[in-house]
């Protein structure tokens, strides 16, 4: 059960200080022409007012586009090999939405399935959730489809949820505690029985569970290959995506010496599971746009009880071509196999 | 007539496997839409931003034969670049175009689309015109600095190569990996060398639709850098990308009389 309590706009700024004290980076949503995207700030000032979503996902703080795994260099008869060390910081995520919030655990699935990803894990101690509960959504939002909502603590260490006059703060977590522990006057006791009132509406759209059982069954339905038509096949709706994990391994080296990169890669582009042979198991767009769907909505439910998707709308909202995520997932729940 | 009932037409009577448009999209944008059918057709409309012509050169829609688009002005130019490029027929597609009055009507072949383009000749944006005299007015360091700033949020998804209707090849450049030419991770000279060897492979090519930039999902104007290439084009060569089914290509024309002597 959470601890309650009440955090007026003027002690955000006392909390932010006492988290620049203790040495702590803060990220936050912050807008640029329209858009709004995750960036380093120091008050409570710089950060965005009138957000439904960044543009990119946070999932950048424990994955990022590009990650250097190791180097070595070569001298003749010997190769000097130097694992990579992770720049992982005290870092709080401030704002994030509880959609996002939650889709750290489907990143976790993965980094931690066989073997503890060092990289993934350094970053993720090092991090902490302040998420900021939804009184807007827009029309890509479907959080509550898949088992989140806009008020959902799933994630977060702290949730705060905007209220006349500042938040309403649930600590829910040892992290949270102890960033309550920074700025114990910023937190004043209070009842969070109003919360729900205060949350935007977001009614569901489709039966998730259903459509999970349903999937396998639909397999070689036309319907994948009608809803690619307009896809173009670009990486927008992977990149902006806070779940999506795939990442390509690189190795740029010359004569003396080189460093092996992991970097974000993508199932919509058209060498994703190319073979060797030249063969591809998913030789058109709407064999990979079935890939995307099954990945978040069928394989990851079968191989670890919980789902590739959180419902932000991200991919959306992203794709050049309106790629719509939850209208595709509406279509599929009412098709018969 | 109008764009509903001529794409029922062309579908009914086979002329067309499909009619690209745009449909109501997410919070009232418009988006592409392929109405394959009669009953499919009843959402179509001209109201929408993308070029559609990035569709014609795709393996799936190939496939589906004959297609007809509605067609802006800038549709109607990737059209006849990718003709003069050889990457569709002209019986492969049937341009649509409407008129004030909602009328639409067919473009058949090359020479229509071309002498319906000699009419509207080609205007940049005034904010993209605002923003490249801008840019154009900065000193080297202060551009460099301004797309290092810009290219340093790429994430490398390749939005803007995928909405590019001349951005066509199956196997681009970047894709390469024996050997690998561009470094494919979003580092600093991955996404330097991705987006300048885009630029200049669009010098001379590029039809200045914006769809590139309009793709970005953080909002980088990358199309200022193949407007940038394609206005120097037509400023030294007097060409324009699409405007003739006929290929002259500035960078891959040789001529006896060019005006630089190093190449005679």
């Amino acid at each position: 059960m959470a601890d309650t309590y009440q955090l007026s706009s003027a002690s955000l700024d006392l909390l932010f200080a006492a988290l620049a004290a203790d040495g702590r980076r803060i990220l936050a949503p912050t807008d640029r022409d329209g858009r709004s995207e995750l960036n380093p700030v120091s008050s409570p000032a710089q950060v965005a007012r009138d957000y439904v979503q960044t543009a990119l996902s946070a999932k950048e703080t424990v994955f990022p586009k590009v990650e250097q795994l190791l180097s070595y260099t070569l001298k003749p008869g010997e190769v000097d090999l130097a694992d990579a060390v992770p720049k992982a910081r005290p870092t709080v995520l401030f704002g994030i939405r509880p959609c996002e919030a939650s889709a750290f655990a489907a990143l976790d699935a993965v980094f931690n399935w066989d073997t503890r990803d060092a990289f993934f894990n350094a970053r993720l101690e090092q991090l902490a959730v302040i998420g900021m509960g939804c009184t807007r959504r827009d029309d890509a939002c479907f959080c509550t489809s898949v088992g989140g909502g806009p008020g959902s603590t799933k994630g977060s260490d702290i949730l705060l949820t905007p209220m006349a006059g500042g938040y309403l703060a649930e600590v829910l977590t040892d992290k949270g505690r102890a960033i309550q522990a920074l700025a114990p006057d910023a937190f004043q006791p209070a009842d969070g029985a109003g919360k729900a009132a205060l949350l935007a509406d977001v009614p569901a759209a489709f039966d998730q569970p259903a459509l999970t059982a349903k999937l396998p069954a639909l397999f070689d339905s036309p319907l994948w290959a009608e809803q690619a038509l307009r896809c173009v096949g670009c990486g927008a709706c992977a990149f902006v995506c806070p779940t999506c994990v795939c990442f390509d391994i690189q190795e740029e080296a010359d004569k003396a010496g080189g460093r092996r990169l992991r970097a974000w890669d993508s199932c919509g582009y058209h060498m994703f599971t190319l073979h060797a042979s030249g063969h591809n198991p998913r030789e058109t767009q709407g064999a990979r746009w079935r890939q995307r769907v099954y990945h978040k909505f069928s394989y990851y439910p079968e191989r670890y009880g919980k789902l590739g998707c959180v419902g932000c709308g991200k991919c959306t909202r992203a794709c050049p071509v309106d790629m719509n995520l939850q209208e595709h997932l509406v279509e599929a729940s009412q098709v018969n196999p | 007539m109008d764009l509903r009932e001529k794409a029922k037409q062309l579908l009914e009577s086979g002329e067309v496997k499909a009619v690209l448009g745009f449909e109501p999209g997410t919070h009232g944008t418009r988006r592409p839409a392929f109405a394959r059918s009669a009953a499919r057709s009843e959402k179509l409309t001209f109201d929408g931003e993308q070029n559609l012509a990035s569709y014609v050169t795709r393996k799936e829609v190939k496939r589906l034969g004959r297609v007809a688009l509605a067609a802006k002005p800038d549709t109607l130019r990737a059209l006849l670049q990718l003709m003069a490029e050889r990457q569709i027929k002209e019986q492969d597609v049937l341009p649509l175009i409407e008129d004030g009055a909602g009328q639409v009507s067919e473009l058949a072949g090359a020479e229509a689309i071309e002498q319906h383009l000699a009419l509207s000749p080609k205007e940049l944006k005034p904010e993209d015109r605002a923003l490249l005299d801008r840019l154009g007015k900065m000193t080297r360091q202060e551009r460099w600095d301004f797309w290092q700033g810009e290219l340093a949020r790429c994430v490398k998804c390749y939005a803007c190569r995928s909405s590019c209707p001349m951005c066509y090849c199956e196997h681009c450049t970047m894709d390469c990996n024996r050997p690998q030419w561009v470094p494919v991770p979003s580092h600093a000279l991955g996404n330097l060398e991705y987006h300048m060897t885009r630029a200049m492979h669009l010098a001379g090519r590029c039809v200045e639709c914006g769809d590139c930039g309009r793709a970005c999902p953080v909002g980088i104007p990358v199309h200022l850098l193949t407007f940038n290439a394609e206005e120097s084009v037509h400023a030294q060569f007097g060409q324009r990308a699409g405007a003739s089914s006929k290929l002259d290509y500035a960078l891959s024309t040789f001529r006896p009389d060019d005006k630089e002597t190093f190449i005679r």
